[in-house]
Parts: structure tokens; C-alpha cells; sequence
């Protein structure tokens, strides 16, 4: 195994995002504050309780997870659309690297990335609003392996993608609607059919449900869902990553 | 001993178009290899598929004996490649993207070793400056320093001196020749014959992917060389004069040059029978004088059956 080619992309990853914390990191974490603020602190004091939860505390997990499903396919696919792009891809290609090492590095970079802005955000969040961490060990567990799948997601992305835009349009377009309305702000039980039912067709749902239950105890969905969706989370980026590695679609055609 | 054996490698894009058409090739330790060839030819496409950057479509490719696909990390691990175009990440500085390549390539830090290829390549002095602010000179440097720092034996340039100054071009031949003094095998693809004609020992002609002519320099000049006489008439001729019908002649300058193509190394090259002709048939010189063709002529020759085919 090619250890220090390894380190060496995690390393450049890491100093790329170091270069551009403003944008990476603190401006995520102005967003996801302001969210605390209007709907934790104005707007969530005015509120009744959500499954039992104080509002402002409930939408906390959530509002991580927004912030890290964005970020890790934002992260993930510009590291390595970037070289594509400028056509430093050709030293990543010919370098004794394995596509699992390749895809470690840069995914392992882009997860790092994600984890440290949802503990950074967990940490701003109990500035505004009461937060408790019912299972401190699951809820790093499931952050990093939700990470982990949005950042192999957003990897995949960025070996398909032509242009920027489409490097956005599945994070803005796709990934954004999907997480509001997967229970960020409200518990599914909230919801009247047919939209209770229609709600769970939405993958994310079972993502912010299981991450919330590590937070307080309540989920909207069983938890084996929630761990199923996200090994699927996984997998299935996964799959399709190793398909283009092996037929070089896209990458050495 | 040979340390790259290329058999029958074809590659076919998803276009379907067929960019090198059974390429047989081998690469000898310590030699400088010039692949010569047109815009399209199939000669990055090569390069690029011995490096693992472009997968082939059939044959084989051998680095050292490692088979390029099944035993890649060994195989790669001997090569390095300058590609054509300058690309480099424009916010690092030169030491840091020298550093990562060798860390890519998994070899251990040595900051003596990449001091030393800095010097070399003069580039020292510039290790803190980030690569936006390096000339296109330096950049094409740090691409060489990228593609040495990792140590390999095998040195791919793929037009190297494209779109530089007559200055640095000089310096790229001196650094490619020190480099081969210092046991690394060198392929390098270029438009330009002299570069070829100066410093290869050996060169291969592509067209249309597939090899056109391959050999050691000097035996390829001598063998599709020829030799042109220029004879400088005193009166211009309209039109070669029926008596000198039996040479291969031509008439240029506007019919004051008498041009005869031979072979220079036929027991009989006609020239004194041209000669005793021309003054039986009255065709007054003033001077003369022959030509050895160059690789340029030999190249240009190939193109251009390239075209009539």
C-alpha cells in the first residue's frame, strides 16, 4: 500500500481547505448560526415543543447535517474536479496509486473537512440553544459515516462533472430540498397523510432521524433504518466509483 | 537491455477514433528517444498510456518487465512524465508541489535530494515562490523537477520545448543530455527535427498511429537520406532538355538550378555522365554544389506520402 501517496493528497487536500477556511469553514458556520438564531432563538421560543424536544434544540442535528451533506459533496467533488479541470489530474493517474488509495485520500480529506465543521458547528449551536448528546459516541459514529457517504457522493460527482455548474447543481438543487425537507425543521410525525408517508421516499429523512435520536432519544424512523440508509449512503456511491475506475469513463478515455 | 517493451498496443477513443494502430516498439537503457510525428499522430496518446494516464485498448506495454496494468505500482514507479501543457496548481509553491509529487510517488522524504535537483535546474532560488508567479520558463523547469523528483529511471518530455525561448530550448538539450549521462533513459516527442537531429540516438517516426520508420539516428539519415547536386546554370532552362532524360533531375529557382537527387551511397551515382552531358549538350554552369538530406527532409517525405496516400 502507497502510505505516503496517500498522506500526500490528504495533506494537500488539508492545506487547500486551510488556504480557504473563510469560505470552507467559517462561512457554513455564519449560516447554520443564523439558522440557530432566527429559528432556534426568535422564532423557536414562539413554538410548541417538537416531539417533546424545546424547538430551538430539535432542529440542531438537522441543521449540522444540512450543513454537512452540502459540504462534504462540495469538498469531494471539487477536490478532484479541480485537477481535472487544470489538468494536474495526469500526476494523481500516473503515481503508484491504487483507485482505493486515490479515492481514501481524497474522500478521507473531505471527510476530515466535514466532521470538523459539524463539531465546530455543534459547538456554536450551544451558544444559542440548550444541546444534549444522549450518545456522544453514535453521534460521531454517524457523523462520520454520513460524511464518509456524501463525501464519496460528492467524489463521483466531480469525476462525472464537465463544468462548475454541474458540480453545484446536485448539492443546491438535489441535496438541499431534500434535507429541508427531511426533517430539519419538523418531526415527520408532525406531518398529516398523505405527506407522512410521502416524506419517508426521502433517503435524508432517515439520515437526520437517526442522527437526531443519538442527540436526544427520539427518532422519526426505527434506527435500523436509519443505519441501513446510511450504509447505503455508502455503498452505493461506492459502487459507481468503482465502475468508473475500472472502465475509465471519464478519466482515462 | 531493453526498459520499455511496447507490443501491438492499440488504442481505440470512445469516439472511435483509432489512435495508434499496433504500435511495436522498444526503448534502450540509457538511450534518448525521439518520436517524431504530426499534430494527431498518436504520440501523446503513447506516452500517455505507458504512463497509466490513458488506458489502452489492446497489446502490451512492459516497464522493466512490469506489466503496466497487472503490475502497475512497479512499473510506474521507474517512470516520469513532463506532459505538454504547463499544468501545475497555481497557489503552491514550487518546494511544496516538488515535495507532494515525490510523496505520490510513495518515496520517502529527501529535502537533500530535491535541494539538489533545484539547484540543478535552477530553481533554488524560487522554492518559496508560489507557481502563479513563475515565468512559463520556470514552470516548464518545476514540471521537469515535478517528474524527477521521485528519482525514475525513465524520463518522458512530451514536447518539451513547446513554445519556448531559443535560450531556454538550448538549456532544455544541456539538462537532457546531463540526464542521460546520469543513466536515466529519455523519450521525448517534439515538432521539432533539429531537436531530434541534436540530441536523439534513436528516432521513431509516427503517422496515424502507426510506426513509420524507427532506427538509430544516424543509420535513418543514411538509409531514407539522400543527396541532392545543385548545379547553377548560366542561362536559365524553360524546361529539362530531352538529352538529360535518363537522370532523376528537376529544375528549381526559376530554371537557373539544375537540381539531381541520388544515392549517395550507389557505386554509381551518374554524376560524371551528367556532367560530360551537360556539356554535349551545350548547358553552360557556373557552380556547383550537394546536399546531404536532414531528419527534417526525411520527416517531411514521410508526411507527405502521408498526405499522397
Amino acid at each position: 500500500m502507497n502510505l505516503r501517496g496517500v498522506a500526500a493528497i490528504y495533506r494537500f487536500e488539508m492545506a487547500r481547505w486551510r488556504r480557504t477556511l473563510w469560505q470552507s469553514l467559517v462561512a457554513p458556520v455564519i449560516t447554520t448560526a443564523l439558522y440557530f438564531l432566527v429559528f432556534g432563538s426568535a422564532i423557536g421560543s414562539r413554538m410548541s415543543d417538537m416531539a417533546g424536544i424545546d424547538y430551538g434544540s430539535f432542529i440542531v442535528p438537522g441543521l449540522i447535517l444540512l450543513s454537512v451533506l452540502t459540504q462534504s459533496i462540495s469538498n469531494a467533488s471539487f477536490g478532484i474536479y479541480f485537477p481535472k479541470f487544470t489538468g494536474t489530474i495526469y500526476e494523481i493517474l500516473s503515481a503508484p496509486l491504487s483507485p482505493f488509495e486515490t479515492v481514501s485520500a481524497y474522500v478521507g480529506a473531505a471527510a476530515t473537512k466535514s466532521v470538523i465543521l459539524a463539531l465546530v458547528t455543534l459547538l456554536t449551536a450551544t451558544l444559542f440553544v440548550d444541546v444534549e448528546v444522549q450518545h456522544p459516541a453514535l453521534m460521531l459514529l454517524f457523523l462520520v459515516l454520513i460524511a464518509l457517504g456524501f463525501c464519496l457522493l460528492g467524489f463521483f460527482i466531480g469525476l462525472l462533472a464537465n463544468n462548475f455548474e454541474q458540480l453545484q447543481f446536485v448539492p443546491l438543487l438535489v441535496v438541499t430540498p431534500l434535507t429541508f425537507l427531511g426533517g430539519v425543521f419538523y418531526s415527520v410525525s408532525a406531518l398529516a397523510e398523505p405527506w407522512r408517508t410521502v416524506t419517508l421516499v426521502n433517503p435524508i429523512i432517515y439520515l437526520v432521524s437517526g442522527y437526531r435520536w443519538t442527540f436526544y432519544g427520539v427518532a422519526d424512523v426505527p434506527l435500523g433504518a436509519s443505519i441501513l440508509g446510511m450504509m447505503l449512503t455508502i455503498l452505493v456511491p461506492l459502487a459507481a466509483i468503482t465502475w468508473i475506475f475500472r472502465t475509465g469513463y471519464k478519466l482515462k478515455n | 537491455m531493453n526498459v520499455l517493451e511496447i507490443e501491438n498496443l492499440r488504442k481505440v477513443y470512445a469516439g472511435g477514433f483509432e489512435a495508434l494502430k499496433g504500435i511495436d516498439l522498444t526503448i534502450r537503457k540509457g538511450e534518448i528517444f525521439a518520436l517524431l510525428g504530426p499534430n494527431g499522430a498518436g504520440k501523446t496518446s503513447l506516452i500517455s498510456i505507458v504512463c497509466g494516464i490513458v488506458t489502452k485498448s489492446g497489446g502490451t506495454v512492459r516497464v522493466h518487465g512490469h506489466d503496466i496494468e497487472s503490475d502497475y505500482r512497479a512499473a510506474r514507479e521507474h517512470v516520469g512524465l513532463v506532459p505538454q501543457e504547463l499544468t501545475t496548481d497555481a497557489f503552491e509553491t514550487v518546494w511544496d508541489t516538488v515535495r507532494f509529487t515525490r510523496g505520490l510517488f510513495g518515496k520517502p522524504g529527501d529535502d537533500a535530494y530535491l535541494e539538489d535537483l533545484l539547484k540543478r535546474l535552477t530553481l533554488w532560488d524560487k522554492r518559496k515562490s508560489r507557481m502563479m508567479e513563475l515565468s512559463g520558463g520556470m514552470k516548464r523547469r518545476v514540471m521537469i523537477a515535478k517528474a524527477l523528483s521521485h528519482e525514475p529511471d525513465i524520463l518522458f518530455l512530451d514536447e518539451p520545448t513547446a513554445g519556448v525561448d531559443v535560450e531556454l530550448r538550448r538549456d532544455m538539450w544541456e539538462l537532457v543530455r546531463s540526464l542521460r549521462s546520469g543513466g536515466t533513459t529519455i523519450i521525448l516527442t517534439t515538432h521539432y527535427i533539429d531537436e531530434a537531429e541534436e540530441m536523439a540516438d534513436r528516432v521513431g517516426v509516427i503517422r496515424k498511429g502507426e510506426i513509420v520508420a524507427l532506427g538509430e539516428k544516424d543509420e535513418l539519415m543514411r538509409r531514407m537520406g539522400r543527396k541532392t547536386l545543385k548545379i547553377f546554370l548560366e542561362t536559365p532552362l524553360n524546361a529539362i532538355p530531352p538529352s538529360l532524360s535518363d537522370w532523376d533531375v528537376h529544375l528549381d529557382d526559376d530554371g537557373s538550378t539544375l537540381c539531381y537527387d541520388f544515392d549517395g551511397h550507389a557505386e554509381e551515382s551518374g554524376i560524371p555522365r551528367l556532367m560530360r552531358r551537360l556539356d554535349e549538350s551545350d548547358i553552360a554552369w557556373k557552380d556547383l554544389t550537394t546536399r546531404q538530406s536532414s531528419l527534417e527532409d526525411i520527416f517531411v517525405t514521410l508526411v507527405n506520402e502521408e498526405k499522397q496516400a
